[in-house]
């Protein structure tokens, strides 16, 4: 059941989304599993799987985003060379600390090389675990990539219905549809407001209660979503002179908490960004009638998040969903934070500056690592690119 | 695939080729001077992939292919890649990402010249068909945005579970009648003819026969061949622009018939530097190799009487010793399947099966990985590889790191010292078995 917040301050309910995401040993999560006999829990990793069949089975989704800067790791960096990026060691380390013994499957969807790589190390190195690499289609029509997709979750269905030895049944499909529908209008909700007053709204607040979506039930989320926003809605907060950017190239290996404080701190008000995506990977609703799988894969297709991770057919399209999202948010400039050694979002980056310059949005790009330390070059800069864009803006 | 040139820097000195290697530099030769010849000639060109290559698809379009990957590492071995890749990242390409993009883009940007001083044409169409690694997305993405030409997207799944499911091949195969042959239809202007990529497959399959008896000529000892450095020139045509054709099947003949002498007359590979000497240590290697560095690299195998006996990266554009031919009665099927069977499509767990497997069915003493920079497809993982093949084979595994085409990250000395080592630790293998005897 979900547990109501209502009339918590917004400090009394980011310290609680502050408390799970320091926790890197998952006790909410435990704790849930561990509440009634038979529940089970599946992670998964940047960028997006279908959390509903997970819901569906009555599962607890639990998304594992690498160690963050807390975490120290010993046995990961054994297992990369020095180029690859973060993310898999970290997440290594988590897995062979046995911090991710109570998980019962892991997804590792279809982002890049090294997540991919990685399932097939998980699997050999976790062989009592389900693993599953979450392929999704490059082809966006529904009679080529839909008909693939639909088998796709088909057999994850399949396979998690057998997990719980019970078959997931088309209206425990469509309940969690419903349930997740309600989650992204929330967290639309919340970025719609941090868009029209981020002062209200800080980035690293924002980021926390979205986080928090990651462990906990999708419904106590969602409740907690509400809560923040009216709390967030209650409580005047002092209104900066900063600039608006929206934060890309953040959407698999997470910046340090420090990184995103330091922004705000150095003058940019984060109005959009591309973190967390799963909480708002689809656009739209899924219609909670008709065949439940046919309407993921439909929403998948035609009402989700462009990011360089899928394939753009239309050269005319690439990188205006950026040049949308800042007219969207009234953003000023756009923010590149990319993870050192991300091959989609550093190959990505040329092509999306290029349509910034064209549209004559002005932008600044540095690298950061999840376990980065030393902010004074990236607050510098930033404040650099703040002050630059409230001296020569058009405004 | 190419022709090594004797270094600038350095004494001049005659580099032994084999006639087969002559023959193919005679192929590519022509296969770049059609391709620089294409705006007079009027023909049209499709820029491709090796992992995902569909030659005789294109072919069946009258339609040249040419593949930015082959021209990075030509780019390589000409030691101009280095300044194509600072170029690239002077216009804004980050120094984290594959240097195979970055040599192509540094290049374009230099004029695009290719490897016979003549400028490669604008493709008509890139056909991204790719399959094994997400850089290629992004790289016809990139070229995309320069050639403003048309884009044609296959999209291939990856094994994750290890096999090759129905779904697969149907979504294969639904793109390539919905998509892919129609826009090729169209841009090409000829139509598409089932029964004449029918006979280009037989071709391919006959080519294909000859390359895994080369290939596998290696089981014997000494072996015929070097697997890797070798290897790189056997796959050459049929990685590249020949597969599926006449010119192919003369040439694995050929090769065949030159390596099946040497395996009677019990010669060991030929080097350039001449005839291997004695064969003292049999490798299996995992990854692809340093190209700007190619002949050093080499050298320091075979001046230590080391010899490749099976490769991984020989099976980037195809994977055939397993019994997989392309196969003219099920056409589209079997181009679906080529696809989903390339080496770095296939799981982690199924590339520790592969060379394990090598290393007791090739008689090796060990894995050496070449560890790439640039490539994450192959490079994310082999750290776990690498202990699981030396559990499972009980053969000592090395790990050394450079790459493709980015002379900054290769380090002779380093390469050269892990090497020495690693065959060190060879030597101590086999005293301990003989005195365990």
């Amino acid at each position: 059941m979900a547990t109501s917040l209502n009339g918590s301050s917004a400090a009394s309910i980011v310290a609680r989304a502050q408390g799970l995401f320091d926790d890197l040993s998952f006790t909410a999560a435990r704790a849930w599993k561990a509440a009634e006999p038979g529940r089970k829990v599946i992670g998964y990793m940047p960028i997006y799987v279908p959390r509903e069949i997970i819901h569906a089975a009555g599962m607890l989704p639990l998304g594992i985003l690498g160690g963050g800067d807390q975490l120290e790791v010993i046995h990961g960096d054994a297992y990369y060379q020095s180029y690859i990026c973060r993310i898999p060691r970290s997440t290594i380390e988590l897995g062979v600390s046995g911090r991710l013994d109570f998980v019962d499957g892991m997804l590792f969807p279809s982002i890049c090389d090294v997540i991919r790589n990685l399932s097939g190390m998980w699997k050999m190195m976790f062989p009592n675990v389900y693993v599953r690499y979450f392929d999704v289609p490059q082809n966006y029509k529904d009679g080529i990539g839909g008909n693939y997709y639909v088998s796709e979750l088909s057999e994850l269905v399949e396979a998690l219905g057998t997990l719980r030895g019970k078959p997931i049944s088309d209206d425990e499909l469509r309940h969690s549809i419903a349930v997740y529908n309600e989650n992204r209008r929330l967290v639309r909700e919340l970025y719609s407001f941090r868009a029209q007053r981020p002062w209200q709204a800080p980035a690293a607040e924002v980021y926390l209660v979205l986080r928090a979506g990651l462990v906990l039930p999708v419904e106590e989320h969602s409740a907690l979503v509400r809560d923040y926003l009216a709390a967030a809605e209650r409580e005047e907060r002092p209104r900066r002179d900063n600039c608006r950017v929206v934060l890309t190239g953040v959407f698999c290996e997470q910046p340090p908490l420090n990184l995103i404080k330091s922004l705000e701190l150095s003058g940019c008000y984060v109005v959009d960004d591309d973190l967390l995506l799963v909480t708002r990977w689809l656009t739209a609703d899924v219609p909670t009638s008709g065949n439940p799988l046919q309407e993921l894969a439909s929403a998948f297709l035609h009402h989700s998040e462009s990011t360089a991770a899928k394939y753009e057919p239309d050269l005319k399209e690439k990188g205006q969903h950026l040049v949308r999202a800042v007219r969207r948010s009234g953003a000023e400039g756009v923010i590149f934070a990319c993870p050192s050694f991300c091959d989609p979002a550093l190959l990505e980056r040329p092509m999306l500056q290029h349509v910034l310059k064209d549209a004559d949005i002005p932008y600044i790009a540095f690298k950061y690592a999840e376990n980065s330390g030393q902010m004074q070059p990236i607050r510098e800069q930033a404040g650099t690119f703040a002050d630059s864009i409230k001296l020569w803006s058009g405004a | 695939m190419t022709v090594i040139v004797t270094p600038k820097a350095g004494p001049a000195k005659q580099v032994v080729k084999d006639d087969s290697m002559l023959k193919q530099k005679e192929m590519m030769a022509a296969h770049y001077e059609r391709l620089t010849n294409a705006p007079e000639t009027g023909e049209k060109v499709a820029s491709t992939f090796v992992p995902g290559n569909l030659n005789e698809l294109i072919k069946c379009f009258d339609l040249l292919n040419n593949l930015p990957e082959v021209n990075a590492i030509q780019s390589g071995l000409r030691r101009q890649s280095g300044s194509y890749v600072l170029e690239a990242e002077k216009i804004g390409h980050s120094e984290d990402v594959c240097t195979y993009v970055k040599s192509d883009i540094g290049m374009m940007a230099k004029g695009n010249i290719g490897p016979n001083g003549k400028r490669l044409p604008d493709p008509d169409v890139l056909l991204l068909s790719y399959t094994g690694c997400f850089t290629f997305m992004k790289w016809f993405e990139l070229l995309r945005e320069q050639y403003k030409c048309e884009t044609i997207m296959l999209h291939t799944p990856y094994m994750g579970d290890g096999k090759i499911t129905k779904n697969m091949i149907e979504y294969m195969v639904k793109q390539l009648k919905e998509e892919v042959i129609p826009k090729l239809e169209r841009i090409s202007g000829v139509k598409f003819d089932i029964d004449r990529l029918r006979e280009y497959l037989k071709k391919s399959a006959v080519a294909e026969d000859d390359l895994v008896r080369v290939l596998q000529s290696a089981k014997s000892k000494p072996s015929p061949i070097d697997a890797y450095f070798g290897g790189i020139y056997y796959i050459g045509p049929i990685f590249g622009a020949f597969r599926g054709t006449d010119d192919a099947i003369d040439y694995y003949k050929f090769l065949r018939a030159e390596v099946e002498e040497r395996l009677a007359n019990g010669q060991g590979p030929v080097t350039p530097d001449g005839d291997m000497g004695q064969e003292k240590y049999r490798l299996v290697v995992e990854g692809p190799p340093n190209y700007t560095n190619f002949r050093q690299f080499w050298k320091m195998f075979y001046d230590e009487g080391a010899v490749v006996v099976a490769s991984s990266y020989t099976k980037v554009g195809g994977v055939y010793d397993f019994g997989f031919r392309h196969d003219p009665d099920k056409p589209l099927e079997t181009l679906a399947e080529y696809c989903l069977g390339v080496y770095t499509n296939r799981s982690l767990p199924m590339r520790v099966d592969m060379l394990s497997n090598y290393i007791d069915e090739y008689a090796a003493d060990g894995l050496l990985i070449n560890s790439i920079k640039s490539c994450n497809s192959f490079s994310a993982g082999q750290l776990l590889i690498m202990r699981e093949v030396e559990k499972r084979t009980g053969k000592p595994a090395a790990f050394i790191e450079s790459d493709l085409v980015d002379p900054r990250y290769f380090s002779a000395a380093n390469i050269k010292n892990r090497l020495e080592s690693y065959f060190q630790m060879i030597e101590q293998r086999r005293a301990g078995a003989r005195a365990a005897a």
